[in-house]
């Protein structure tokens, strides 16, 4: 029987609120706050999902006529796939693994009660749910949504008069996303002061487990990041409608002139990119600290390489502000500055290629129990590796020159966020479902999930590497019209179909989410048998998180097979075992 | 094996420690829900307030960093002029109101107003703290002459701002007139709107007493706000100076 | 499942492997002079980066297969790492990829660095929602002035992108919806935008350059085929973005003089 020690207070129970609208709506408890987040994550995923459907359907059958949406035009085209990209970007990847789950297990892994600020905690909430909405509302209203784009480039989204929907519809996308880089601030706030001030007694830094790790850093690039994003919303909204020339130059649209004068579009990318580039490793961190830890758990044995794991985040932290020209090789900047940001963004390769290294060596002399949530880790590492390996071909700006724009890039970022990053997403679901709602969810149905998944994925954004090959352009709602391009259709062909399975496949996941909440096997409070401190806890875990007493940490995260220990795991809290890693 | 220092650079106030100098581990039922049994000890709770405002001040310093790389490019950049087909320059540099300068005086005096009201509140909630323990009932009334200066001299400062953009209207530069005017409204509005929320935060700070706020927690309301204000201060001079010499 | 795992990544590798090495949807035929050396920096990366995709995958498809529970394999290795093995595998790993980047840099200097050749033939190239415009300086040799406040794209290739007849520079101005240049020659392309950012991208010369509002982007490549080429856009500028199409016409200098001379008479 596990002994793990707690600090001998008497117990003060933190008093658990009352009322529904306390307890749900407004809640100040970071767990409610965190599975609020990963439902409005999963709302987002499934309308970002049924845009791609039509995105994809639209590819393929460019006249078809669609129940209730009729014909889709090419505007429309564009403005699907630019509120796909921001609804996934944004309200999936930035918000389930680090507003969802770090939200809820950040606070037990470090043996806190709560963050740092809940009342801020559940603000940032509310304000993500906000930007959220204010997004939908572009579809709406006359105009319709914003056609420029998730990276929204300058004139295109600076003129009211450059194309449908860059009216109000793209008034509101500006507003929406800077309504949500306000609420990711507050969430990174809590959460890096929670990290520093709150770890229990014997929570040091280096014996943190990874997820923490991951969770932390993140949050510091959002610290870093979202404000720059902020005032590029700003300055456009500015350009839009104050008559302001941040971004605008000299231009006409339709013959007319349109007011402004002596502004730079590059500006608008710059300051774009400096915070997308951290972006897209705020949306891969978490699921790399994740990944370490599941491979750990379900390989029975330590990671391979703990402080490597750390440095390497905090390399692709700091780095990650360092490259962000690379989207920018063709753009009109000087190919001397070119130069200086690809040798950075190859450098940024290095550390992601020794975490590659070190979870192989993690499972390499393990003992390997085939569970989903390990399944969706080792499917991480596959579709990262593939994601990873074609972004040396586009850090070089001479191979650049021909891949940029086409769909070689849409394979590269499709693989690492919309697959690799999302993979981590239904690992944590699988693994910490047990804790967060006291029940198993059911395997059969889990490992099905998994499998159409994992090659589903696959089928859909191999071929597009070919069809980039074949200098397919993105960004076109159809083929017809370059002979070339029109050539490669049977690929879009391919990916359309497996499309269709893959995305049905995940009806298979929402089925048994929310059957196994209400039906699913009950769950004992440890059954992975894993050392981190959440599974110390009742499960659910209770209010303040620990019943009453504090936890006092003596063993490092990844205890897995100690020698001359009685069983092979041991837990953080459990009587030290080791004297150094 | 190394422990993270995590109040390192943040000044602790001189609340009695623990026998070997180490603040006790966090009590549980933390956050700041409410007063009762099981909270965080004063000490605990000013440190992590002061370090969620740095942590705070972090992005508010990026939005300002941002735009003062978007000035400077801006400043320099050559467009191309289609009527000749070469590349110049538009800046034209602006002329400030000499009223900006009265204001930056007024805000640095509300920053003196504004650390000692902080000291004020500090002491006292330090008295009422080592007294009788976290939770004690408000003992006071503070007397709040310099709370109140702060608060005046902020609003002072705020109307000044609206006074020299009317100024800059008057003499026909408006937000779009060009590009050098579009970044003096720019840079002085978005730090007004800064402002605003520090004048906020005093303004619940001074009547807290009427809603009984306890003496301990209106006094790390206080300071959080009072090194936010300090802040948005060294900012103003900072927008400034950049604006005044950076033309 | 372990077995099952390691067929399945396995299969996925080498199949989508397959059609790398068969390069069934490929680049298109060289007809620039840059493109051999930029072919073979992509047929360089594919090697290096396709044996590390291929080791990797196949590793742990080995990996998730020989150490599964209940399998031959012996006790766990309690291990934290090894220092030395994290040291040896990032520097080879930041020697290949730097490595691979430099050799590039060559090729980029070579094509980027530079200025046009003094024999280049000048090109305007101008984008505009949603078409590409094409401007040739004629016998003077220089551009003439455009006016925004003058353009009318339903006019014609001229007015469309406002050429002020007013300047003597622009009357001898040629403007075609082809662009026509010579085989063997190096072409100077002047990038420029009227409304948004477009990119000119012709596949078959290798040749891209976003075409940006407020610049003239000066670039140049030297085309070695002839015949038709197709150019499409490579930037989002809108609705149109998807036809927003051209054709680069690749002829020997005798015919480009002839086409540019019989142009150029029509302006007299």
């Amino acid at each position: 029987m596990a002994t793990h020690e707690f600090a001998a207070h008497a117990s003060h129970a933190h008093e658990a609120p009352q009322g529904f609208i306390r307890k749900y709506i407004f809640s100040l408890d970071h767990k409610i706050i965190g599975l609020q987040y990963y439902f409005l994550a999963l709302t987002a995923v499934f309308v970002g999902m049924f845009l791609s459907l039509l995105m994809r359907i639209h590819l393929i059958w460019p006249t078809a006529a669609l129940p209730f949406l009729g014909e889709i035009k090419p505007e429309t085209y564009l403005s699907l796939l630019t509120m796909h990209g921001t609804i996934m970007v944004f309200f999936v990847l930035t918000t389930a693994p680090q507003g969802g789950f770090g939200n809820y297990f950040l606070p037990i892994q470090i043996g806190a009660p709560d963050m740092a600020f809940p009342v801020l905690n559940m603000l940032s909430f509310w304000t993500t749910f906000l930007g959220f909405i204010v997004l939908l509302a572009a579809f709406f209203v006359t105009g319709g949504a914003p056609l420029h784009g998730w990276t929204g480039y300058a004139p295109l989204s600076a003129l009211q008069s450059a194309g449908p929907g860059e009216g109000l519809g793209a008034d509101l996308w500006i507003t929406s996303i800077a309504i949500f880089c306000i609420g990711a601030l507050m969430g990174a706030l809590n959460f890096i002061t929670t990290t520093l001030d709150m770890r229990a007694k014997g929570m040091t830094m280096m014996r943190m487990p990874l997820t923490v790790w991951a969770w932390f850093i993140t949050a510091i690039l959002g610290l870093l990041a979202f404000g720059v994003l902020l005032s590029a919303g700003i300055l456009l909204l500015m350009d839009r409608n104050l008559g302001t020339s941040f971004f605008v130059p000299l231009v006409t649209v339709n013959g007319q002139l349109t007011g402004h004068k002596g502004g730079s579009p590059l500006l608008w990318q710059h300051l774009f990119w400096f915070f997308g580039h951290p972006e897209v490793y705020i949306a891969i961190l978490p699921a790399m600290g994740l990944c370490s830890q599941l491979l750990s758990v379900f390989s029975r044995k330590p990671i391979f390489g703990y402080k490597a794991m750390v440095y390497a985040m905090l390399a692709i932290g700091f780095l990650g502000f360092m490259v962000w020209g690379h989207h920018m090789f063709m753009s009109g900047m000087s190919p001397y500055t070119a130069f200086a940001f690809s040798i950075m963004t190859m450098g940024i390769g290095v550390p992601s290629a020794i975490k590659t290294f070190n979870w192989l060596g993690t499972i390499w002399r393990g003992r390997i129990r085939f569970t989903s949530p390990m399944l969706f880790a080792i499917g991480f590492v596959s579709l990262f590796v593939t994601g990873g390996i074609s972004g040396p071909f586009l850090a070089q700006p001479v191979l650049d020159i021909y891949l940029h724009e086409t769909y070689f890039v849409i394979a590269h970022f499709h693989l690492i966020m919309g697959v690799a990053s999302i993979f981590g997403i239904f690992a944590a679901t699988y693994y910490w479902f047990p804790k967060m709602f006291g029940r198993m969810m059911n395997e059969p149905l889990a490992k099905l999930h998994f499998w159409i998944t994992f090659v589903g994925a696959y089928a859909i954004f191999m071929p597009m590497h070919y069809y980039g090959m074949g200098a397919g352009l993105r960004r076109y709602s159809q083929s017809t019209e370059v002979a070339y391009i029109h050539n490669l259709l049977p690929l879009q062909k391919f990916i359309t179909y497996a499309a269709f399975v893959t995305l049905a496949g995940q009806l298979i996941f929402l089925v048994n989410l929310f059957w196994s909440m209400a039906k699913g096997q009950k769950a004992v409070d440890n059954p992975w048998e894993a050392t981190t401190l959440e599974w110390t806890t009742a499960t659910p875990p209770p209010h303040d998180n620990f019943g009453g007493q504090t936890p006092v940490v003596h063993n490092g995260p990844y205890e897995y097979n100690v020698p001359g220990a009685p069983r092979d795991y041991v837990m953080q809290s459990d009587p030290a075992v080791t004297a150094a890693h | 094996m190394a422990s993270f220092s995590t109040t390192a650079t943040i000044e602790d106030p001189r609340i009695s420690l623990g026998d070997d100098g180490i603040l006790p581990p966090v009590l549980i039922g933390g956050g700041d829900s409410g007063s009762g049994p099981g909270k965080p000890d004063y000490a605990t709770r000013l440190r992590r307030a002061r370090l969620g405002l740095l942590v705070a001040l972090t992005p508010i310093l990026m939005l300002f960093v941002s735009f003062t790389s978007a000035y400077v490019v801006r400043q320099g950049l050559p467009t191309l002029d289609p009527n000749t087909n070469l590349l110049v320059r538009d800046w034209i540099p602006i002329k400030l109101p000499t009223l900006l300068m009265v204001n930056t005086f007024v805000l640095l005096l509300s920053s003196a107003g504004m650390e000692l009201a902080r000291r004020q509140f500090l002491h006292e909630a330090t008295l009422v703290s080592s007294r009788s323990g976290p939770g004690a009932a408000s003992v006071d009334p503070v007397k709040m002459p310099w709370l109140a200066m702060t608060l005046v001299l902020g609003l002072l400062f705020l109307f000044g701002q609206w006074s020299a953009w009317r100024q800059l209207a008057a003499h026909g530069f408006y937000v779009s007139t060009s590009p050098s005017s579009s970044f003096v409204y720019l840079l002085t509005g978005t730090h007004a709107v800064h402002l605003m929320g520090g004048i906020l935060a005093l303004f619940v700070a001074g009547i807290a007493s009427l809603f009984r706020m306890a003496v301990v927690r209106r006094s790390i309301v206080v300071d959080v706000t009072a090194w936010y204000w300090h802040f948005m201060a060294l900012l103003w001079v900072y927008i400034f100076c950049l604006l005044e010499f950076a033309r | 499942m372990g077995l099952v795992l390691m067929i399945v990544i396995w299969l996925i590798t080498l199949v989508s492997t397959y059609f790398f090495l068969a390069k069934t949807w490929w680049l298109p035929v060289p007809a620039s002079a840059a493109a051999a050396g930029i072919d073979h920096h992509f047929a360089v990366s594919f090697v290096l980066m396709g044996t590390v995709f291929v080791a990797a995958q196949l590793a742990l498809g080995v990996l998730v297969w020989k150490y599964r529970e209940g399998g031959s394999a012996s006790k766990v290795a309690y291990s934290h790492g090894n220092a030395t093995l994290e040291v040896v595998w990032t520097v080879l790993t930041a020697v290949l990829f730097v490595g691979m980047n430099l050799m590039s840099s060559s090729i980029w200097a070579s094509e980027r660095f530079r200025a046009a050749e003094a024999n280049a033939v000048h090109v305007e190239v101008t984008g505009m929602q949603f078409a590409w415009y094409f401007r040739y300086p004629g016998p003077d040799g220089k551009f003439g002035v455009t006016k925004p406040e003058l353009e009318d794209a339903s006019a014609g290739g001229e007015a469309a992108l406002g050429l002020d007849p007013k300047d003597p520079a622009s009357k001898d101005d040629v403007v075609s919806g082809i662009m026509v240049v010579p085989v063997n020659r190096e072409v100077e392309v002047i990038l420029r935008s009227h409304d948004v950012i477009h990119s000119f991208f012709v596949p078959a010369m290798r040749f891209k350059q976003d075409a940006v509002p407020g610049l003239a982007i000066h670039m140049h490549f030297t085309p070695i085929e002839t015949g038709d080429f197709e150019i499409a856009c490579a930037e989002l500028c809108g609705l149109g973005h998807y036809k927003m199409h051209g054709i680069v016409r690749v002829v020997s200098q005798d015919e480009f003089d002839k086409w540019l001379a019989a142009r150029e008479a029509e302006k007299q």
